[in-house]
């Protein structure tokens, strides 16, 4: 018995230190939502990853976005999941509070150089000093324009509008109707729950001269003069000029990519769906100028974190993953992939990208873009959906319906800000 | 080895009713078991959740009954309430009175009475989720609705359908309502072949007219049947969620929440907002609210 016994601790000491010798790869996780572009980009830097550090394997896992959050919190607190997260920009303080990402190390990711070298709209991911989480892309948006519809009125296909009075008459010469007044084809799409919630908010409002919201974000401002401004043209779009509908064909971007729209406001995200479409001919351009002449834009991203499950050899795997994702090389994989713009100031503004003629509009848009801070991404949306169903479908007076739209959203401000 | 000379002999000493007690009991434990752990073990804890503000990220805290109050205060709490109930009050009596009328009228068709039967089946076994994007389309306007493109044609007025507060429900409710259809006149069909056709030739023999052939005879021993449709159906009803969000989701339940049930709220404050609390205070409130209707139900339509 005895002797047998000492076999087998034998066999397993000797088994040991063979593997042991054999230097095992660590093995990180890392989960993003379900998205072919971004899958795809990922599988493409992973592969390049592990090509460089032989002894790292990364294992991708996607979620669809409906379910994301839910599984990111349901796996974390159990020791599960991902080493190296993407998580939404307006998600961080939550994150951050419930424990489940923890401060970039500062030897491999000094603050300093993030700030020198990416967007300021990174910022947003400081907190105490110490930074949560980098993006690889950022997005923001644009005006899409279909170039035959353009020709087809008469309009020249190389000059989109420049400033909003100028879309106005542009899509004044693409709207189709037919004899009854049935709308055919769109000037402009009409698509609060698409894009068009971000243009009213960051753009149109501050055009009028407005503010969405305070500096401090913890005051709704867009109950004003220069909010019903706002609002009050947009939805003019539809009620007196008639130069679109919300609804129609569904969504906005539907009706673009079906040649039923001459133009559409939507986010970079949209390219690589809108370049798969054979033969058909569209152009970008920067959202136009406000009646003062100035441009605003509306930026968001996504970025990756560690998580606070990364420990010991994982979270040296962690932060080379980390660092691998924010290198210029891999935000021109995003960019060529995914079509959403680098992060670094540097790796963006190449010549090549800033005269490209899809890329170069987007990362103008970014000296002058501001990113929301959402506290409750669904319920602020809805608020604002809300608020264009009630002019737009109860032909509510845009004074009463902002009133009611910012009580509501302020309500859920106030909510978030007395749990911290 | 004493307890177990113990426990044989004690099984020893049982009969061989009581032996087949234990042996039910044994297999019966297993699904109660199961059942307690999938069923009755969430519904407990979703009552206390609902006394906390669980943001699913952080560690729920105590609060009384602040979220009941936080309800009670929410407009749109009343409004979704309000819909569930004309979800309910709507869709339970115009699908009973159209099952049975189609089952009625395809209980003496002989021709083709099977394949009448199949057709109506059919919408019943399609995904509730492909059927209300088939429906979404045909409420589009010109020119990828099929509905309004009829109107249009024949020269009336678009009817905005989905984008009106007033046409939308209705508009929702219409597929739910036909999707269901092909269940109820099956079980209608059922029961109005387990009526006796002797009641039937007695009362042709005494010449009665169809009409009280129908009410005193058909439809008062239909009573079990329709008892069981509509506690089944308003269940059905008061739970309905796949075809409001599907045919909304740019809007989930909207225009102006003008088709929200209370499932969807549930769902968007749970799994969107996070707000898992409140979520499962609304469904406390559900889960009353759906005991009360079958309770009331039962007791209304149970045999005197």
């Amino acid at each position: 018995m005895r002797g047998f016994r000492g076999m087998v601790l034998g066999l397993a000491m000797s088994i040991g230190a063979i593997s042991g010798a054999r230097a095992q790869p660590v093995e990180i996780e890392y989960w993003q939502y379900v998205f072919d572009a971004r899958i795809k980009a990922m599988n493409e830097l992973i592969k390049r990853f592990e090509a460089a550090n032989p002894n790292i394997k990364v294992k991708q896992t996607n979620f669809p976005y409906a379910d994301y959050q839910t599984k990111i919190a349901a796996a974390l607190p159990a020791g599960q999941g991902p080493d190296v997260v993407q998580l939404f920009y307006g998600w961080l303080d939550n994150f951050v509070a419930a424990k489940f990402i923890q401060p970039l190390p500062k030897d491999a990711f000094p603050p300093q150089e993030i700030e020198k070298d990416f967007y300021p709209i990174v910022s947003a991911m400081k907190r105490n000093g110490e930074y949560y989480g980098l993006p690889t892309a950022v997005r923001s948006l644009a005006l899409f324009y279909n170039k035959k519809l353009f020709q087809e009125a008469g309009l020249d296909p190389a000059k989109p509008p420049q400033t909003n009075d100028e879309l106005l008459e542009d899509a004044k010469k693409t709207v189709k109707r037919d004899s009854a007044g049935n709308l055919l084809s769109e000037g402009i799409t009409l698509d609060f729950p698409g894009q068009d919630y971000h243009w009213w908010r960051e753009t149109l409002v501050r055009q009028m001269g407005g503010a969405p919201y305070s500096d401090d974000n913890r005051k709704v401002t867009y109950d004003s003069e220069a909010g019903a401004k706002a609002l009050n043209w947009y939805a003019d779009l539809q009620r007196v000029h008639k130069v679109g509908q919300a609804g129609f064909m569904d969504e906005g971007q539907a009706a673009f990519r079906a040649g039923r729209a001459a133009m559409t406001i939507d986010g970079s995200f949209r390219l690589g769906a809108f370049n798969n479409i054979k033969g058909f001919e569209w152009g970008v351009a920067e959202l136009p100028a406000g009646p003062d002449g100035k441009r605003y834009n509306f930026a968001s991203y996504w970025v990756n974190a560690i998580t606070t499950k990364a420990t010991g050899e994982k979270l040296e795997a962690a932060k080379k993953f980390m660092a691998f994702v924010t290198t210029p090389e891999a935000m021109q994989v995003w960019l060529d992939t995914v079509g959403e713009l680098p992060a670094r100031r540097a790796a963006a503004e190449t010549d090549k990208n800033l005269s490209h003629p899809i890329y170069g509009p987007f990362l103008k848009a970014l000296n002058y873009s501001t990113a929301t801070v959402f506290v409750d991404e669904a319920g602020q949306r809805q608020v604002a959906l809300d608020l264009a169903n009630r002019v737009l479908i109860q032909n509510q007076d845009a004074k009463a319906a902002l009133a009611e739209a910012a009580k509501a959203e302020q309500a859920i401000l106030d909510r978030y800000y007395a749990g911290k | 080895m004493t307890d177990q000379t113990a426990s044989t002999g004690l099984w020893r000493g049982l009969g061989l009713r009581q032996k087949q007690v234990v042996w039910a009991w044994a297999f019966l434990a297993l699904p109660i078991l199961f059942y307690a752990l999938i069923r009755f073990y969430p519904t407990g804890e979703a009552f206390y959740l609902s006394t906390t503000n669980w943001n699913l990220l952080s560690k729920p805290a105590f609060i009384g009954l602040a979220n009941f109050r936080r309800l009670l205060a929410d407009p749109v709490f009343w409004q979704v309430f309000r819909n569930t109930v004309l979800y309910l009050v709507i869709g339970t009596p115009v699908s009973l009175l159209l099952s049975f009328t189609v089952a009625y009228h395809l209980d003496r068709v002989r021709l083709l009475h099977g394949f009448i039967r199949a057709l109506y089946f059919l919408p019943f076994l399609t995904t509730a989720a492909a059927m209300a994007w088939v429906w979404r389309w045909f409420y589009q306007p010109v020119p990828i609705g099929l509905i309004n493109d009829a109107l249009a044609a024949l020269g009336f007025p678009q009817q905005p359908f989905l984008r009106s507060t007033t046409q939308s429900l209705p508009s929702v409710l219409a597929p739910a309502i036909w999707a269901g259809l092909g269940f109820q006149v099956v079980i209608f069909l059922a029961g109005l072949r387990a009526i006796p056709t002797t009641y039937y030739e007695a009362a042709r023999i005494d010449g009665v007219s169809n009409w009280t052939i129908l009410t005193r005879i058909t439809l008062p021993l239909l009573r079990p049947t329709i008892v069981f449709l509509v506690v089944f159906s308003s269940i059905g009803f008061l739970r309905i969620f796949d075809q409001v969000y599907n045919m909304t989701t740019n809007d989930p339940g909207g225009p102006l929440n003008s088709t929200k049930p209370l499932v969807l709220m549930i769902y968007q404050t749970a799994f969107s907002s996070f707000d898992m609390g409140y979520a499962a205070a609304q469904t406390v409130v559900l889960f009353l609210a759906l005991l009360c209707v079958s309770l009331v139900q039962l007791r209304l339509l149970r045999d005197r």
